[in-house]
């Protein structure tokens, strides 16, 4: 029996087992998919908001505040990649100009530090390549960037250190009340929890059915982006966004953690976790993005991608008991990568309220650190290539990441289990390549390393499978 | 302190440090992130290598054997599985390897042969899903004849350039079924002899002015979209052919890997993705020179030997202090029909007897003449039955040419209009 069992490993459900695994329960959480991270969390903007978008008094507002706040600390102890960067929402014409100063008076409402109004040319002076046609923007110092795959895996990591079970690829296929709390079963078995929190993002609302009658809808929205080399990188040094419309923040472009530059994204209603891209939603990013930074460069687009956001019919985040025992931590639509260490700390405040007992562990371990070969100096990589040679093998050429960066993902605290898995713990693939040269090496050591065939190891998900069969005459010969 | 270091032990970087050795250097090191000497080569098992050098046919790892042995036969040093990770402009290598440590060395000159990588579906933006299947031809041949695995078993094919020909031929002898080969353009973009010998042997279908529209399948490939394409390369809505196939290989072009080369400084030309270089293979960093595939995209590994025994010998001159005549320059300008030159400067004070130049034209080309011009002087004139880009030319200019050239040259195609 567990005390609180969580339903999806996002960014919610990590942030979530991560602050419940500071006090003394049980704790598990159930994921669907091969490894965490793999939804609307590793494919969205990668930015951390300031918080003058949400209406004043909602959730999202100020739970946004506090996660920015709460982000940056996480990410500072968990050896997460962030930069503060800071933001700017450009306006073009007067109905624009109009609301940049709306929302430099939410953000103040909201008590965003920092906020101004700043002139055309007060912009263009903070980033040279903006368009001339830039009448004024909103300045919020206090937005930031981070690797969102990489925060959620740091919280995930964090929660299994401190002794909460993950159970990957175990997907829940119905929830029964009884007395004591809820039995959830799932593709592997049944579990017994006091207390479930519902953090399935897209699926969100069925999971929530199977427990209580409908109160929202999920309607997911997909936004797809480019991924520029890191020769555009530098095109602008600050988030840039335009003016808000209905569906979303609209396009923006940034610079990310690892050096890239990143472009979108658009919005438009999917059915369900519908990820593929478009050209005309790929040729909308690019037209919007060239009115905010007409010297954008994308003969060097290395990748383009597409998340789906969880957003619901409320309009704000999904917070509530939907019967006993059953939390939902639903519609976390964007803010929701900078919110979620927040929207953990309101839930661990919910169960508290309602009768968790939370009582800290002296020996919460809240330190992480990994080795980032490319970012050491000199000497330090002389050090450490003579203590472990692995460190000396260079797998991945365009981002200069290691084998032994490589072994010591494979052996932490959450094994990536496919070649993307391994992209997404230390970089191996993200570059300009995009993992032609370091993919069969990567193979290579997940097989080793996994004791199994490299026929047997797949892209990303379970089923995406690489190799076919051994040629003629196999793999004698090598 | 080393005379010369050459970064990258394919052909490029064996030929040049044997020229360099035959030219009098002694203190050579080659860098290799490899485990063996050879470079892509060494995955290239097929025929057709070195009809030019060797005047016989050779496989890609029968050719790096060759070189490989006249390299036994000097003193050069060799460090393998070894990735170089920076080039300073005075000329210090930062290097790391699992055996050889992290390691800093000088030269009095570098050879810069890095080799090309690959263009993928992100750099081509090609809409649809994400599943697992879609490979670039070279990954794939290195699957197949490196670690002895099929990556799939129906395959499409898009973009006709050379490796990717080369892979329908070896996906089919191992078992594979290969549906098609798409091409964009109305033209391939590769050799004649690798169309018949890879796709027409084996009646594979070649799809000119087509591309791949959309790719299905949640987890690994399940079909492609295939549409015609106008002149303009926009898809013909209504033109669709759907492929059942579970891999789709991307042939779509190469792509100079010199990001040690922007790193030191080196000035670029967008038009080859490669160094901009001189007559004797130097870059604008005296003592630095580049060749093979890191300086441009060439079709056959004859032409990167020989550009690349250039190279090995500019660097021992240097070394040797045998690098006198006039520094200026003269800047070679691409004209019409002409996308881009290596050399792209000459130094006519430093040629000795002429200088070769290598180009690409833009656009397929019957009867046709290549024309050298200085202002309004016209310096050379060449004759060609046929041109396209998929083939690099090769012409010579005498030094009594050069000599008489002001400031830059030109280079352009003009098609004979028959009678």
């Amino acid at each position: 029996m567990y005390d609180v069992l969580i339903i999806g490993c996002g960014i919610t459900g990590a942030a979530a087992a991560c602050q419940l695994s500071r006090y003394r329960l049980k704790v598990a959480v159930l994921e669907r998919e091969n490894d965490v991270s793999a939804g609307t969390t590793k494919a969205n903007s990668a930015i951390l908001h300031a918080g003058y978008d949400p209406e004043p008094g909602s959730l999202m507002a100020k739970l946004n505040v506090r996660g920015a706040a709460l982000a940056k600390e996480l990410c500072a102890r968990l050896d997460v990649p962030y930069r503060p960067c800071g933001s700017l929402v450009l306006a073009f014409s007067d109905q624009d100009d109009q609301m940049v100063r709306t929302l430099c008076q939410r953000g103040l409402a909201n008590g965003v530090p920092g906020v101004e109004v700043l002139t055309g040319d007060q912009a263009r002076t903070m980033d040279p390549n903006l368009s001339p046609q830039v009448t004024s923007a909103l300045w919020a110092p206090s937005a930031a960037i981070c690797s969102p795959w990489e925060y959620c895996l740091a919280l995930a990591e964090t929660a299994v250190r401190n002794g909460a079970d993950l159970h990957l690829e175990t997907a829940v296929t119905g929830l029964e009340r009884q007395a004591e709390g809820w039995l959830v079963r799932t593709g592997r078995g049944e579990f017994y929890a006091r207390y479930v929190l519902n953090a399935a993002g897209v699926s969100a609302q069925e999971v929530h059915q199977m427990a209580a009658p409908k109160t929202f809808t999920i309607h997911p929205s997909r936004g797809q982006y480019f991924l520029l080399d890191k020769c555009e990188g530098d095109r602008v040094g600050h988030v840039i966004f335009q003016c808000p419309g209905p569906s979303g923040k609209g396009v923006l472009v940034a610079p990310t953690v690892h050096g890239n530059l990143i472009v979108g994204p658009d919005a438009g209603p999917v059915e369900g976790n519908d990820v593929s891209t478009t050209g005309e939603g790929l040729g909308f990013v690019r037209r919007t993005a060239l009115k905010s930074v007409p010297s954008i460069n994308f003969r060097e687009s290395i990748r383009n991608f597409a998340g789906v956001r969880a957003a619901s019919d409320r309009g704000d985040f999904i917070i509530e008991f939907a019967a006993p025992g059953f939390l939902d931590l639903a519609g976390i639509c964007s803010p929701g990568l900078t919110a979620a260490p927040a929207i953990a700390e309101y839930a661990a405040r919910l169960l508290a309220e309602d009768g968790l007992a939370l009582e800290e562990k002296e020996n919460f371990l809240c330190q992480r650190r990994r080795i980032k070969f490319h970012h050491l100096s000199p000497a330090d990589k002389a050090a450490l290539v003579a203590r472990e040679p692995a460190y000396g093998r260079v797998i991945c050429r365009c981002e200069t990441v290691t084998e032994g960066e490589i072994l010591e993902a494979l052996r932490g605290p959450i094994p990536p289990r496919s070649v993307d898995g391994v992209k997404r713990r230390v970089g191996a693939g993200m570059g300009r390549c995009q993992g032609g040269f370091c993919g069969p090496r990567v193979v290579e050591l997940l097989a080793r390393e996994r004791g199994v065939s490299p026929g047997a190891i797949v892209q990303d998900r379970a089923g995406s499978w690489l190799l076919a069969a051994q040629t003629k005459g196999g793999t004698d010969h090598v | 302190m080393y005379d010369l270091i050459v970064i990258g032990g394919g052909p490029a970087g064996l030929a040049a440090a044997c020229s360099a050795w035959g030219k009098g250097l002694r203190r050579i090191l080659i860098v290799e992130r490899d485990k063996e000497l050879g470079g892509i080569l060494n995955q290239c098992i097929h025929n057709g290598f070195g009809l030019h050098y060797f005047k016989e046919e050779l496989t890609g790892p029968e050719y790096a054997g060759r070189f490989i042995k006249m390299l036994g036969d000097t003193g050069v040093e060799v460090r393998l599985d070894t990735m170089v990770l920076t080039v300073t402009p005075d000329r210090q290598v930062h290097m790391v390897g699992k055996d050889t440590g992290y390691r800093v060395e000088e030269a009095r000159t570098i050879i810069l042969a890095m080799g090309c990588r690959e263009r993928t579906r992100g750099a081509i933006a090609i809409p649809g899903q994400r599943p697992a299947g879609i490979f670039t031809a070279g990954a794939a041949q290195r699957y197949v004849n490196m670690e002895g695995w099929l990556p799939g078993r129906r395959v499409v094919i898009l973009g006709s350039g050379d490796i990717g020909l080369i892979m329908a031929r070896r996906m089919t002898l191992e078992g594979a079924e290969v549906l098609a080969c798409v091409e964009v353009m109305p033209y391939s973009g590769g050799l004649n002899r690798n169309i018949v010998q890879c796709l027409r042997d084996y009646d594979i279908p070649l799809y000119l002015s087509h591309t791949v529209t959309d790719i299905k399948g949640r987890d690994r490939v399940e079909q492609v979209v295939v549409s015609r394409v106008d002149a303009h390369r926009r898809p013909i809505p209504g033109t669709e052919m759907v492929f059942d196939c579970d891999t789709l290989l991307l042939s779509v072009g190469l792509i100079p890997e010199n990001e040690l080369t922007r790193q030191a400084g080196a000035a670029m030309d967008p038009r080859t993705s490669g160094a901009v270089v001189y007559e004797n293979m130097e870059t604008s960093l005296p003592g630095v020179f580049a060749c093979g595939n890191v300086a441009h995209v060439h079709d056959l590994v004859d032409f990167v030997t020989a550009e690349s025994q250039r190279a090995g010998q500019s660097a021992a001159d240097y070394v040797l202090g045998r690098t006198g005549g006039e520094e200026e320059a003269l800047e070679v300008c691409t004209g019409d029909g002409v996308s881009y030159t290596v050399p792209q400067r000459i130094r006519p004070g430093r040629v000795d007897k002429s200088c070769p130049l290598f180009f690409r034209v833009n656009r397929v080309c019957g009867d046709s003449e290549i024309l050298v011009r200085s202002g309004e002087t016209q310096l050379a004139c060449f004759s060609r039955e046929h041109l396209a880009p998929g083939e690099m030319e090769r012409i010579v200019l005498p030094r009594i040419l050069l000599d008489r050239a002001d400031e830059r040259i030109t280079v352009s195609i003009r098609e004979v209009v028959s009678q």
